[in-house]
């Protein structure tokens, strides 16, 4: 089950991506998981658990972002959507010659986050809340 | 006070980076890597064994790292043909990384040796995902494994420079259809070659080294639809309050 190598690696990017900002709790890791990345979100979610544990990212959720996957023919330009097993030949033109738009993605794209105690000094324009 | 942080990484930039360094490396050894994934009993070890073997008679350099662990005797067998052979041990790991890869190669891989095969862990799932820096990448699949192995596996045959059936001549006798193989696999990675082998009756023999040392520096022949990325969309300004129908222009 390679989502626990995925899981520790996410875990390592945003460990060290964090280690520049201010002490705060990671309440939400977000990924874009393409369909046809190999990657079962499932697995990932449970591996991301027990990596998490210990670390700074302990208690944080998953959200994975789930993307279809989509081919465009090269000579004709048509579109589609590939489905799952992928059909990967242009239905227009029956040319093989596609590449993918979307579908191979294995992304983490932004972390939320809860900063602890720093307060940041009130401006004029936030004192209205 | 809640914040988004925008990251915006690849999961797999690592071990990509890495694998990038190593095939450029082994390109200016002038080492071709072949990545060899299949389920375990699929052949891959007495295919693998036969081009060894073949390979050492005609004169060329090969080497091979094997971390199937279906047999333990990989290493000893593939021994048999002459050639250097290395066992990985993964302690359980279901593939292999670059890194991984990095660290049995140094002080071991002879110099001159033109083609390293890679016996990957007997899987068709985690090893698909990661890049070990190989120029060429081989899926292989026996006639008893059936027609619809590519459809199950889509990344390991997608992704897949050539696909090798082994044990044809058992295709008979467990009424392996090859038409509809082909068709499966075409329609996953459309253009890449299939062929069948069989170390019993010799059936594709040298297929294998054939490709191998045909995939010059860091340029396999086939390139899978799976693994090229579309560019942008070009942008027709002239077209832009129409009704974002696809315009073609020739
Ligand atoms: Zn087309």
């Amino acid at each position: 089950m390679h989502e626990m190598s995925l899981a520790v690696a996410v875990v390592e990017q945003v460990d060290g991506a964090l280690r520049d900002e201010p002490p705060g709790t990671v309440e939400t890791v977000r990924l874009q998981v393409g369909e046809l990345a190999g990657v079962v979100p499932d697995a990932l979610h449970f591996s991301f658990t027990l990596a998490c544990e210990g670390t700074v990212l302990e208690g944080a959720a998953l959200h994975i972002d789930t993307v279809p996957g989509r081919a465009r023919c090269t000579p004709c330009g048509a579109e589609w959507a590939t489905g799952m097993p992928p059909r990967l030949h242009c239905p227009d033109c029956r040319s093989t010659a596609a590449a993918l738009v979307a579908g191979r993605e294995l992304q983490i794209v932004s972390v939320h986050r809860a900063d602890h105690g720093t307060v940041p000094a009130p401006t004029p324009a936030s004192e209205e809340n | 006070m809640c914040r988004v942080v925008d990251l915006q990484q690849a999961v797999l930039a690592e071990n990509d980076r890495r694998a990038l360094t190593l095939r450029t490396e082994l390109a200016a050894r002038g080492t071709t890597a072949v990545n060899l994934l299949s389920s375990p009993g699929s052949g891959k070890t007495a295919l693998l064994e036969a081009e060894l073997t073949l390979a050492r008679s005609r004169g060329v350099p090969v080497a091979a790292l094997t971390a199937d662990l279906a047999t333990e005797n990989d290493a000893r067998r593939l021994g048999r043909s002459g050639a250097p052979v290395k066992q990985i041990l993964t302690d359980g790991l279901c593939h292999l990384e670059a890194e991984m890869l990095r660290g049995h190669l140094d002080g071991w891989l002879p110099d001159g040796t033109r083609v390293l095969f890679v016996e990957n862990v007997g899987n068709l799932v985690c090893p698909a995902t990661y890049d070990l820096g190989e120029t060429l990448r081989v899926a292989l699949c026996s006639v008893t494994e059936g027609e619809d192995k590519p459809l199950k596996y889509p990344t390991a045959f997608g992704l897949a420079h050539l696909v090798l059936v082994t044990k044809s001549d058992l295709a008979d006798a467990v009424g392996f259809d090859e038409s509809a193989f082909r068709a499966h696999v075409q329609q996953i990675n459309p253009g890449v070659e299939t062929v069948l082998t069989s170390t019993r009756t010799g059936e594709g023999a040298g297929v294998l080294l054939e490709h191998a040392l045909a995939a010059h520096g860091n340029a396999p022949a086939h390139r899978p639809v799976m693994a090229r990325q579309a560019p942008p969309r070009e942008h027709h300004h002239t077209h832009s309050h129409h009704d974002g129908a696809v315009h073609s222009h020739s």
